[in-house]
């Protein structure tokens, strides 16, 4: 679900958006060819019927879903569309929705709690994955041409291990008898066992570990095309160099920065996995509460109701962002 | 507005009073990046209100040096000092010059005030003040109307220009120009270089210019220091370097020039006589020199300084040789003629085209006389 969305907006690009050059538009007498035309028109639909097919149906469906009542019964949930008997039919099954659901999720607290806690957990790991990921991409940016293939590379590496794997890598070392504890006490830096793994601490441990490399890439690439001699010029204009850094590096990169920002908050929202393995039952995020209705539950529609509102959340920084980027391209113009 | 510059530039000549402190001196600077010497062990003073031109081909080590004025590169050896002090460890932030760089690194994300504003907003000067000092900036610059715009909204030449008033707004003690014209095209280049010579005057700030083109060194410069291989092979005023070279690779660098190779057979304080075996004669030249009888030389002359004609000039106190056009170039205002004067030797002779002739007078392998006077040209030791 999060990830169709992501294609959808464009969100995956790191580039920022091109400003729109007159494209030299086809002369009127050239006689159209009526296949080239059509082949045209072929390519230029691939991406929507794409998007209706795997986004715009599912997200319907899901969303009718939302509407409708629990049922033990196979699909499980009601009133079931009954398609052969046409609109009446549908028009039958439209009577008995409701919103309950949607009132469920804002009256119990096990919920909106859960919602909270997600983006809590979202924010904190941005700004953190942002402290620890931007000191990285600015030092990869700034290694010797010949390095930076390899650094690259180095970030990318953890991929190639399956994130599971990776996942119960941490639980190894943050037990209470795994890596960590074990090397702190025979350093004699502690003298008990520490209290690690299911905390909250280890959820974000977990998180900007994996989440890293999403904030990483877009940043360095955008510190990568930034040019040395406008810090120089920076400087030569009497700006040391850490508020060269706050004026002209930051700015410069904030197509990165923002871009980071979004691959990072927008999938650590919907985050299940990594809560469940190294947090405890104070990190309850949205993604668990998600899996926990639709499969130990069953409840279709709770589980629907809360994909999205969840949808809803994620869609106000992607808007804010698009706006910033029509603002600025605006500006451009 | 442009007033004629010429009394006030003839009468400016500190380099030639020893009392006079140089404002900005390299001492014995030498640069090395890894195995490459950049800067070789270079010596040079600028004085206050100069406007000096560091010529050389590429790589000769002119960036390198302006670089290290500035503070963004350190030398491996020798100080640089400014109205007398040392620089050594002063970062480029402190020092009182500011620099346009070859690619202008003007600041994309923000606007032409903005990016001209930058450095006074560094130094916290009061917003009226800062509002001020821009505006008076674009005017000098004359880009009033575009103030808000983007450095990718304007063109080469307004960027330029926009490069320079924020390398200007500080009021620096020095601005370092380094190749800032290589990116303009040939007209707005020549316009842009009267422009920085009127800027200078009125600003009254030393300027130290890079550039691999010695018509812009000869037409902005005071005093021009030509560079190869980081070295400074000869630091004299246009006028100087290009009438007095004091070596083969200075005059040749500078414009054409005939060479030609010979052994001084008499000397008589500046009368200097030298044999040339290509030619089989004896040339008078007129030309102060520590050379010796017996010690070889070359003598230089500009083709420009060269006669030509059909027949021997009358005049006996002058240089004349014989020889066989072997080319002529036609450049439009001047034709330049090859002349074969002996087997191995051809010179060459720059001849104004003042008529508008369609058939020259001289034309190939019409035999002439090339001729120039005693003090046309000068002795080359090396
Ligand atoms: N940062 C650097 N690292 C290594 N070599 C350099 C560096 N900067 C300049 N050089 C070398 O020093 C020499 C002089 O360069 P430069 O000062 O840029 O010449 P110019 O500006 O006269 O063309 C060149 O051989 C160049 O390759
Ligand atoms: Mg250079």
């Amino acid at each position: 679900m999060i990830d169709h969305n992501l294609s959808s907006v464009g969100l995956t690009r790191t580039e920022p958006a091109p400003a729109p050059r007159h494209e030299p538009e086809a002369p009127e007498n050239t006689p159209t060819n009526p296949t080239g035309t059509w082949g045209r028109f072929a390519l230029i639909c691939v991406p929507y019927v794409w998007l209706l097919l795997f986004f715009l149906i599912p997200f319907v469906i899901v969303a009718m879903v939302s509407l409708d009542e629990v049922t033990v019964a196979v699909p499980p949930y009601l009133p079931v569309i009954e398609w052969g008997r046409g609109v009446a039919g549908l028009w039958e099954a439209v009577q008995h929705w409701s919103l309950s659901n949607y009132v469920r999720l804002v009256e119990e607290a096990l919920y909106w709690q859960a919602y909270l806690s997600s983006l809590r957990i979202a924010f904190l790991s941005t700004l953190l994955t942002v402290l620890v990921g931007f000191p990285i991409a600015y030092g990869m940016a700034r290694a010797p041409r010949s390095w930076q293939p390899i650094l690259v590379m180095m970030v990318i590496l953890p991929f190639w291990t399956s994130f599971l794997i990776r996942a119960y890598a941490w639980i190894g070392i943050l037990r209470t008898d795994g890596l960590l504890n074990q090397a702190l006490l025979s350093v004699g830096l502690i003298n008990e066992p520490l209290f690690l793994l299911n905390t909250s601490g280890a959820v974000y441990v977990g998180i900007i570990y994996t989440y890293l490399p999403f904030m990483v890439l877009p940043l360095y690439s955008a510190l990568e095309r930034l040019d040395t001699t406008l810090t120089e010029a920076a400087e030569d204009l009497g700006c040391p160099p850490w508020k060269t850094f706050w004026y002209v590096t930051v700015p410069l990169a904030k197509p990165g920065l923002i871009a980071g920002c979004l691959l990072v908050f927008i999938p650590v929202m919907g985050e299940f996995i990594i809560p469940d393995l190294l947090g405890g039952s104070s990190t309850q995020m949205i993604g668990q509460t998600l899996w926990v209705e639709f499969f130990s539950h069953r409840d279709w529609p709770i589980a629907s109701a809360i994909t999205i509102v969840l949808l809803a959340v994620l869609i106000i920084p992607i808007l804010l962002f698009q706006r910033h980027e029509t603002r600025r391209s605006e500006e451009e113009t | 507005m442009k007033k004629p510059l010429g009394p006030v530039r003839r009468a400016f000549s500190p380099w030639d009073n020893p009392s006079e402190q140089p404002f900005i001196e390299f001492c014995n600077v030498t640069k090395r990046f890894g195995r490459v010497v950049a800067v070789d062990d270079l010596s040079l003073k600028i004085y206050e209100r100069e406007f000096h031109a560091l010529l050389g081909g590429s790589g000769c080590g002119k960036t390198t040096l302006i670089r290290m004025l500035a503070g963004f590169e350190v030398p491996s050896e020798g100080q640089i000092y400014l109205q007398g002090q040392d620089l050594s460890g002063v970062p480029p932030y402190k020092r009182p010059m500011n620099m346009m760089f070859q690619s202008y690194a003007l600041f994309p994300h923000m606007s032409v005030t903005k990016n001209i504003a930058f450095g006074l907003e560094m130094d916290g000067l009061p917003s009226r003040e800062i509002k001020d000092r821009v505006y008076d900036m674009l005017a000098l610059v004359r880009l009033e109307g575009f103030a808000k715009r983007r450095p990718h909204q304007l063109t080469d030449g307004q960027r330029q220009r926009v490069a320079l008033a924020r390398s200007l707004a500080k009021r620096p003690k020095v601005l370092l120009l380094d190749e800032p014209l290589a990116a303009l095209e040939k007209k707005l280049r020549e316009e842009t270089q009267l422009e920085l010579i009127n800027l200078q005057e009125q600003l009254k700030i030393t300027f130290l210019i890079v550039t691999h083109d010695q018509e812009e060194a000869m037409t902005v410069a005071d005093r021009i220091s030509l560079m190869h291989m980081g070295k400074i092979m000869q630091n004299a005023t246009p006028g100087e370097i290009y009438e007095q070279p004091n070596s083969r690779f200075v005059a040749e660098f500078l414009g054409d020039i005939n060479v030609l190779d010979g052994q001084i057979s008499k000397k008589q304080d500046d009368e200097v006589q030298l044999y040339s075996s290509v030619l089989g004669d004896h040339l008078d030249v007129h030309y102060p020199t520590p050379a010796e009888v017996g010690d070889h030389a070359a003598l230089a002359i500009r083709p420009e300084k060269m006669r030509i004609s059909l027949d021997k000039p009358e005049q006996t106190d002058i240089n004349a040789i014989r020889g066989e056009v072997w080319d002529i170039a036609y450049m439009g205002d001047v034709s330049i003629y090859h002349v074969k004067v002996a087997e191995t030797e051809t010179l060459r002779a720059i001849v104004a085209n003042t008529t508008r002739l369609v058939q020259r007078p001289i034309t190939w392998e019409d035999q002439v006389w090339l001729s120039w006077d005693s003090d046309a040209g000068v002795i080359l030791l090396a």
